[in-house]
């Protein structure tokens, strides 16, 4: 079987000065003052792995470490400096809940429009526009503007978009620390329905047994090197003795 | 990058692109929506705008132009159809990347669809005023040639040339946020220096020549040929129309994909 998600050998770079420069004018200056010299950063160095289908695996690592860096390059929104990364299949990123909300919009439109994002049409929202206020437990503010609601009504919001259907791959970013106990409860019940159902999941979270309890892989990342990778409760324990 | 134009890629490519046309169809809602949200009068300002702005146009400038410009109320509002829509269309693009930053940074979507949903929505509005040039040349009893039946192809011209325009723009500007400021002057420059409310004969042979080099002046005369003479331009008019949109399209493009991997780290 082809594995889903196969990374080979990513690098990712930064160039810790060049967030500085807004203007023509800046850049001429600091260019006749030769300051133009980059602080290079490498976030991730020759990382490898690769999943199987219904595979879990949870990303741990201090801060800093570039656990979110990777995700975003397995999302696809970074692209990585070297190396390269395949996928296979229709991938949720839940980098960040309600990423794709307009403020001034309503809830309504907002499902439709994250949607789009998602690649879905109306009618296929249309369809499970129902399931997804039930889930986020929004029946009575479908029609106010996201700009009006909590952030755990955000959250809840932005999570059911994200499960409504069983993606291949899902990623995940450390969400599950929002929303009340109850919530929390629920979305960590969809997320194991998920991988039953053959969906791969990669994980990022600070909490050592929440990924001894979802995941059966894990990687320990330490400044952007992969300091281990494989069996989760190995992993962790390694992790957690250091 | 090297630009690999193999079959695979370029179906990969429209593959990519059909999954994101309905992403495409809300964004260009959206902008409409979150436009009027709030006003009284709704989408109805997308045709009274022009047309309020029409009058005071007219009021202003028929005094001006009387002996010249016959018809000045659909003069004027033929031409400024067509550069209003470049003009508005591309000062949305331009800021479509930065203002959509918080989407890129965590979701992957083609980015040319923030810039292109901007031309698109003007092209939306672009056809409501419309109406209210049809509404106007009705009140003023200006015959509806059946050239009028073409004005869709000089409106294509226009909406490629925009695209290219647009998509180069939010790139640029991504880097280096001055040109928002000055593509604000550049637009006000352009709309003197192009025959909006002036008649083209005032103009002497000098200016006329380096006239020959505004894209827009093309656009809207071909719009005016078949709106008011009736006549449709020949061969040639046509062809430098098509490639000037073209021509923008594939600097605009070039320069997008050159860019975009990196427009994560500075948005």
């Amino acid at each position: 079987m082809d594995p889903v998600i196969q990374v080979n050998d990513v690098s990712m770079m930064f160039n810790l000065s060049s967030e500085k420069i807004d203007s023509i004018k800046e850049y001429f200056i600091k260019a006749i003052r030769r300051e133009l010299h980059f602080q290079e950063f490498w976030a991730l160095k020759n990382v490898s792995f690769q999943l199987e289908k219904g595979d879990s695996l949870g990303i741990i690592g201090l801060n800093g470490s570039g656990k979110s860096t990777l995700l975003k390059i397995i999302s696809g929104i970074l692209k990585p400096t070297n190396g390269s990364v395949k996928t296979i299949g229709s991938i949720a990123p839940l980098i960040e809940l309600g990423a794709g909300f307009d403020a001034n919009l309503s809830a309504r439109e907002n499902i439709f429009l994250n949607g789009a994002i998602l690649g879905h049409g109306r009618e296929y929202m249309e369809e499970r526009f129902e399931e997804i206020i039930r889930f986020a437990e929004l029946e009575n503010f479908v029609d106010t503007a996201i700009k009006n609601f909590s952030s755990g009504m955000v959250a809840r919001l932005g999570f059911a978009i994200a499960t409504m259907n069983i993606p291949n791959i899902l990623i995940i970013d450390e969400i599950l620390a929002v929303g009340d106990y109850k919530f929390q409860e629920k979305s960590f019940q969809r997320m194991q329905d998920m991988i039953h159902s053959g969906a791969t999941v990669v994980f990022v979270s600070h909490s050592v047994e929440q990924v001894k309890q979802i995941c059966k892989k894990a990687l320990w990342l330490e400044h952007g090197v992969v300091k281990a990778f494989g069996d989760a409760e190995t992993v962790c324990s390694a992790y957690v003795n250091v | 990058m090297k630009l690999q134009l193999n079959k695979e890629y370029l179906a990969e490519k429209i593959g990519a692109f059909k999954r994101f046309v309905p992403l495409l169809k809300e964004l260009v809602v959206r902008d409409i929506k979150v436009r009027y949200r709030h006003s009284v009068l709704g989408m109805l300002w997308t045709v009274l705008n022009p047309l309020l702005m029409m009058v005071v146009i007219t009021v202003i400038f028929s005094t001006l132009f009387k002996q010249n410009i016959p018809n000045f109320p659909i003069y004027y509002l033929s031409g400024s159809l067509i550069f209003s829509f470049n003009s508005e269309s591309t000062t949305n693009a331009l800021n479509s990347i930065i203002s959509n930053a918080s989407l890129i940074k965590k979701v992957y979507i083609p980015k040319y669809l923030f810039p292109f949903s901007n031309i698109l929505s003007g092209l939306v509005n672009l056809g409501f005023s419309l109406i209210a040039m049809f509404i106007v040349m009705v009140l003023t009893g200006t015959p509806f040639r059946i050239t009028l039946l073409l004005i869709p192809i000089p409106i294509f011209y226009t909406f490629l040339f925009a695209t290219g325009l647009g998509i180069l723009l939010s790139a640029l500007t991504v880097y280096f946020r001055d040109i928002a400021h000055f593509y604000s002057v550049f637009i006000l420059a352009w709309t003197y220096f192009t025959p909006v409310f002036y008649p083209v004969d005032i103009l002497n042979p000098t200016i006329m020549k380096v006239m020959q080099l505004n894209p827009m002046y093309h656009y809207i005369s071909f719009m005016r040929d078949l709106v008011l003479a009736g006549e449709f331009p020949g061969m040639k008019e046509n062809l430098l129309c098509f490639m000037m949109g073209i021509v923008a399209i594939a600097i605009g493009l070039f320069v997008f994909y050159k860019k975009q991997d990196k427009f994560v780290l500075y948005v």
